[in-house]
C-alpha cells in the first residue's frame, strides 16, 4: 500500500536526519522524499512517499508524530491528493531524432530548458507516474543525466474546505 | 557570570542536588562552576557508570526528578552512550550533559570530537546542541520536562567550551515550556474508559498485567487499589516487578520466557487483560497474536506508538497510568471473579520448581530467596543481566521495597554504579545489587567510587567462572560446545575487598547461606559478598 506523509517540521539542521534516520531504523521503506521551506520560514515540509502494510503505516505515522521537531502530520492515499514531480533529463540529441524528442516533449508537456550544438535539458512537471513515463518515451535516446525532485503533494481542495 | 554557571543555575532551579560524571576539558568551565555551587559531583571510574548511577538515582525516588550525569566530549560521551541506550530502553528519565569542542571547530574533526547528538538520535528522546549562549535556561527547561513527562526517557545536552565560557549579563529560569511540538497526553479518553468498565463487567477471567510504565507514573497504589476493589488478578512483566508485592494474595508472578509458568497460563485462559505500561515485547510475550485471540485486550500506555505495535489491542488507551486507574477508580461495576482466581489459585498451588540443585554449591534459587526474605520491608534490590537476572526475577521476594535491573536493553554492569546512585539518593534504605561474576567484572571500578563517595552499597556476586546465560544458551544450542565463555582469570575477591578495603563475605553453600546473609545485612557498611554457584547450572 502506497501512502503519501506530509509532515510538517520546525526549519532546523539535524531535522531531516532525523526524520530519515527514523524510517532506516524502523526498516520502513522511503520510496521518495522531498523538502522545502513553507511560507514560514521557521517551518519546512517534508513529502514523504512511503509504502507498507496497514501496521507499518500506521506505526510511520505515530513514530513521527513522537518526534519532538515534527509539528503535524498528515497522511494520505494518492487519489486524495494533488501529487507532482518535477524532472530534469538531459539528452544527446542529432539531426535524425531531433523532431522526434520535440514531439514527446509537446505531447508530454515537457519544456525544452536548455541545448546547445547536441544536448538538450528538458523540463517536466507533472505526476510521477507521468513523469516515469516520459522517460520511458525517452527510451532509444542517449540519456546524459535526469534529476528528479521526489513527489509534492497537497490534500485535494475539496477534501480540506469541508 | 558565563555559560557555564548558567548551567549550573539552571540544574540548582530544577532542584537538583547531586550529578554523577568525569571531567575532561570540553567540561570543564561546567565542572569549574559546579565547585562554586551546593550540587555534589560524584565521580565515577568510566563514564558509561555516570548514566547508570544516574539511573539508579532517579529510579530510587520513583523517577520524579531526572538522574543527571556529565562528561566530556569525544571518549567521555561516546562511552556514555550504552549509558543513555539502557535508560532510553527502560525509559528512564535522565538529562545528560556533554561537553562540546569549540563550536566554531565543529565539523573539522579536531582532538575529542565527536558528533554525539548524531550518534545518540536513535536512543534519545531528544537532543541539544547549543551554539548560543542565551539558549541555555530554555534548552534546560526543555530538557527536564521532555525527560520526566510522557514517556520518560534520555535527553541529551551537547554544549560547546566556547558557548560555556561566554559571558552571560543575567540569569533568568523560564517558568514554563513552550513546545507546540510536544504535548503528551495524560488524562485517558472517557468513552474508552466505559468501554473497559463494560467489558471487565461482561468477562469472567480478566488480568492486568503490570509494566514498567507503572512505576515510571507512580500509578502502583492506584492499579493495586483498582485491583483489590474488584478482585483482579495481576501478573507483572520484568519491568513491573515490585509493582505489586510478592506475597500479595492477587499476585501471580512474572509472565515471559523466564517467568512463572502459572502467570503465563494465567495470560493464555484469560478472556481479558489490561496491559497497562508493558510494551508487549518479545521476551514478555513470545507470541503477541496468542495473547489478542479470543480474548478483549485493553492496552493502557502513555505512549501511543506502543499500542498496536506489537499486539492490536480491542481497547486502546492512551494517557498516564496513575490518571487512567485514578478515573477507573471512580467508576463502579459488580462481577465476581472467584471461580477464576480459584483456578489460578489451582496453578500457583500445582506449580512444581524443577529445579534439582547440586549440593556441593549455594542453590542460587533458594538463596536468593533466602537473601531477600531477610531483606528489610522496604530495600531495594538491583539485579543485574545474566543468569543472576532470571533467578532475581523468579525468586525476589519485593515486600514494600523495590526492584530494578534493566529489562529493555540488558546491559551487564548495570546493577554496582545503579545501586551506588541509588544508595546516594536513598541513604535510609537498604540497597542490595546482586550480579554475576562476568558483570561484576565490568563495573568493580566502581568499587572506589563508593569508597571515594562513602555510599555503602552491599554486593552479591555469583560465581560460577562462566558467562553463565551464554554458557547456558551455548549447552542447549551447541551441545556444551563453549566458546568464548570461561571466565578463568577472574580475581580473588577477597583480595580484592581488601585492596578497596570493603568487607568480604564468601558462602560456600546452603548450610553457610543464612548466617552469611544476616553478617551481610547486618550494618550499613559496604560489602561484597560472594556465592560460590554449579558453574554448570541452568536458570530453571
Amino acid at each position: 500500500m502506497k501512502r503519501i506523509y506530509s509532515v510538517l517540521v520546525e526549519n532546523r539542521s539535524g531535522v531531516l536526519m532525523k526524520v530519515a534516520g527514523l524510517f532506516s531504523r524502523r526498516c520502513f521503506n522511503i520510496d521518495s522524499l522531498a523538502v522545502g521551506e513553507t511560507d514560514d520560514p521557521k517551518v519546512s515540509l517534508i513529502t514523504i512517499v512511503s509504502s507498507g502494510d496497514e501496521r507499518t503505516i500506521e506505526q510511520i505515522e505515530k513514530q513521527l508524530n513522537k518526534k519532538l521537531d515534527i509539528i503535524k502530520v498528515k497522511t494520505f492515499e494518492e487519489d486524495r491528493c494533488i501529487n507532482r514531480e518535477l524532472m530534469l533529463v538531459k539528452v544527446k540529441y542529432n539531426r535524425n531524432n531531433r523532431r522526434d524528442i520535440m514531439e514527446n516533449c509537446e505531447i508530454m508537456g515537457a519544456t525544452i530548458v536548455d541545448m546547445s550544438n547536441s544536448q538538450m535539458l528538458i523540463q517536466v512537471c507533472d505526476t510521477p507516474e507521468r513523469t516515469s513515463l516520459f522517460l520511458k518515451m525517452l527510451k532509444g535516446i542517449s540519456i546524459i543525466e535526469v534529476a528528479r525532485t521526489g513527489t509534492l503533494a497537497l490534500q485535494k481542495c475539496m477534501e480540506t474546505d469541508k | 557570570m558565563n555559560g557555564a554557571d548558567i548551567m549550573v543555575k539552571c540544574l540548582e532551579a530544577e532542584g537538583v542536588k547531586d550529578i554523577f560524571g568525569y571531567p575532561g576539558v570540553a567540561i570543564a568551565p561546567f565542572f569549574n562552576s559546579v565547585l562554586d555551587s551546593d550540587i555534589n559531583s560524584i565521580l565515577v571510574r568510566t563514564e558509561q557508570s555516570a548514566a547508570h548511577a544516574a539511573s539508579g538515582y532517579t529510579r530510587g525516588f520513583n523517577t520524579e526528578l531526572p538522574g543527571v550525569c556529565a562528561v566530556t566530549s569525544g571518549p567521555g560521551a561516546t562511552n556514555l552512550i550504552t549509558g543513555i541506550a539502557t535508560a532510553y530502553a527502560d525509559s528512564i528519565p535522565l538529562v545528560c550533559i556533554t561537553g562540546q569542542v569549540n563550536s566554531e571547530l565543529l565539523g573539522s574533526d579536531v582532538f575529542q570530537e565527536a558528533d554525539i547528538t548524531g550518534a545518540c538520535e536513535s536512543f534519545v528522546k531528544y537532543s541539544y546542541l547549543i551554539k548560543d549562549v542565551d539558549d541555555i535556561p530554555r534548552v534546560f527547561k526543555e530538557a527536564f520536562y521532555v525527560a520526566s513527562s510522557g514517556r520518560k526517557g534520555p535527553v541529551l545536552i551537547d554544549v560547546p567550551i566556547d558557548i560555556q565560557q561566554a559571558s552571560v549579563k543575567s540569569f533568568k529560569y523560564p517558568d514554563s515550556v513552550e513546545m507546540r511540538t510536544y504535548k503528551p497526553t495524560v488524562k485517558g479518553n472517557m468513552v474508552q474508559m466505559k468501554k473497559v468498565i463494560k467489558e471487565l463487567e461482561k468477562c469472567k477471567r480478566p488480568i492486568i498485567c503490570a509494566g514498567g510504565g507503572v512505576l515510571l507514573s507512580k500509578g502502583k497504589f492506584e492499579l493495586l487499589t483498582f485491583a483489590e476493589k474488584h478482585g483482579i488478578p495481576v501478573v507483572t512483566t520484568m519491568m513491573g516487578l515490585g509493582v505489586i508485592p510478592t506475597e500479595h494474595k492477587l499476585c501471580y508472578g512474572m509472565v515471559g520466557n523466564n517467568g512463572k509458568l502459572y502467570a503465563n497460563k494465567a495470560m493464555n485462559d484469560a478472556d481479558l487483560i489490561i496491559m497497562a505500561g508493558a510494551r508487549v515485547a518479545d521476551r514478555a510475550v513470545s507470541q503477541p497474536d496468542l495473547i489478542t485471540k479470543n480474548k478483549v485486550m485493553v492496552h493502557i500506555d502513555v505512549d501511543p506508538c506502543e499500542i498496536g505495535k506489537n499486539a492490536g489491542p480491542t481497547i486502546p488507551l492512551v494517557g498516564d497510568i496513575r490518571s487512567i486507574f485514578d478515573d477507573l477508580n471512580t467508576m463502579e461495576y459488580e462481577n465476581d471473579y472467584s471461580e477464576w482466581i480459584g483456578t489460578l489459585n489451582e496453578y500457583k498451588i500445582n506449580y512444581v520448581r524443577k529445579r534439582n540443585p547440586n549440593p556441593d554449591y549455594v542453590d542460587p534459587a533458594a538463596f536468593i530467596r533466602m537473601l531477600s526474605g531477610e531483606m528489610k520491608k522496604d530495600a531495594i534490590y538491583i539485579a543485574d543481566v545474566g543468569q543472576n537476572q532470571i533467578w532475581s526475577c523468579d525468586n525476589v521476594c519485593i515486600k514494600e521495597g523495590k526492584f530494578m535491573t534493566t529489562g529493555g536493553m540488558g546491559t551487564m554492569g548495570y546493577s554496582i554504579p545503579a545501586a551506588i546512585g541509588c544508595k546516594k539518593r536513598r541513604p535510609e534504605r537498604q540497597v542490595v545489587a546482586v550480579c554475576g561474576d562476568g558483570a561484576f567484572q565490568m563495573s568493580m571500578c566502581e568499587l572506589a567510587t563508593a569508597r571515594q563517595h562513602g555510599i555503602p552499597v552491599k554486593i552479591v556476586v555469583l560465581t560460577n567462572g562462566y558467562l553463565g546465560m551464554v554458557r547456558e544458551y551455548q549447552h542447549f544450542t551447541y551441545q556444551d560446545k563453549y566458546s568464548v565463555v570461561d571466565l578463568s582469570g577472574n580475581p580473588d575477591l577477597e583480595k580484592l575487598s581488601s585492596a578497596y578495603d570493603i568487607g568480604y563475605i564468601r558462602v560456600n553453600n546452603m548450610k553457610e547461606a543464612e548466617k552469611a546473609i544476616k553478617k551481610f545485612l547486618k550494618d550499613d557498611e559496604n560489602c561484597i559478598m560472594e556465592v560460590i554457584i554449579d558453574p554448570m547450572d541452568i536458570v530453571k
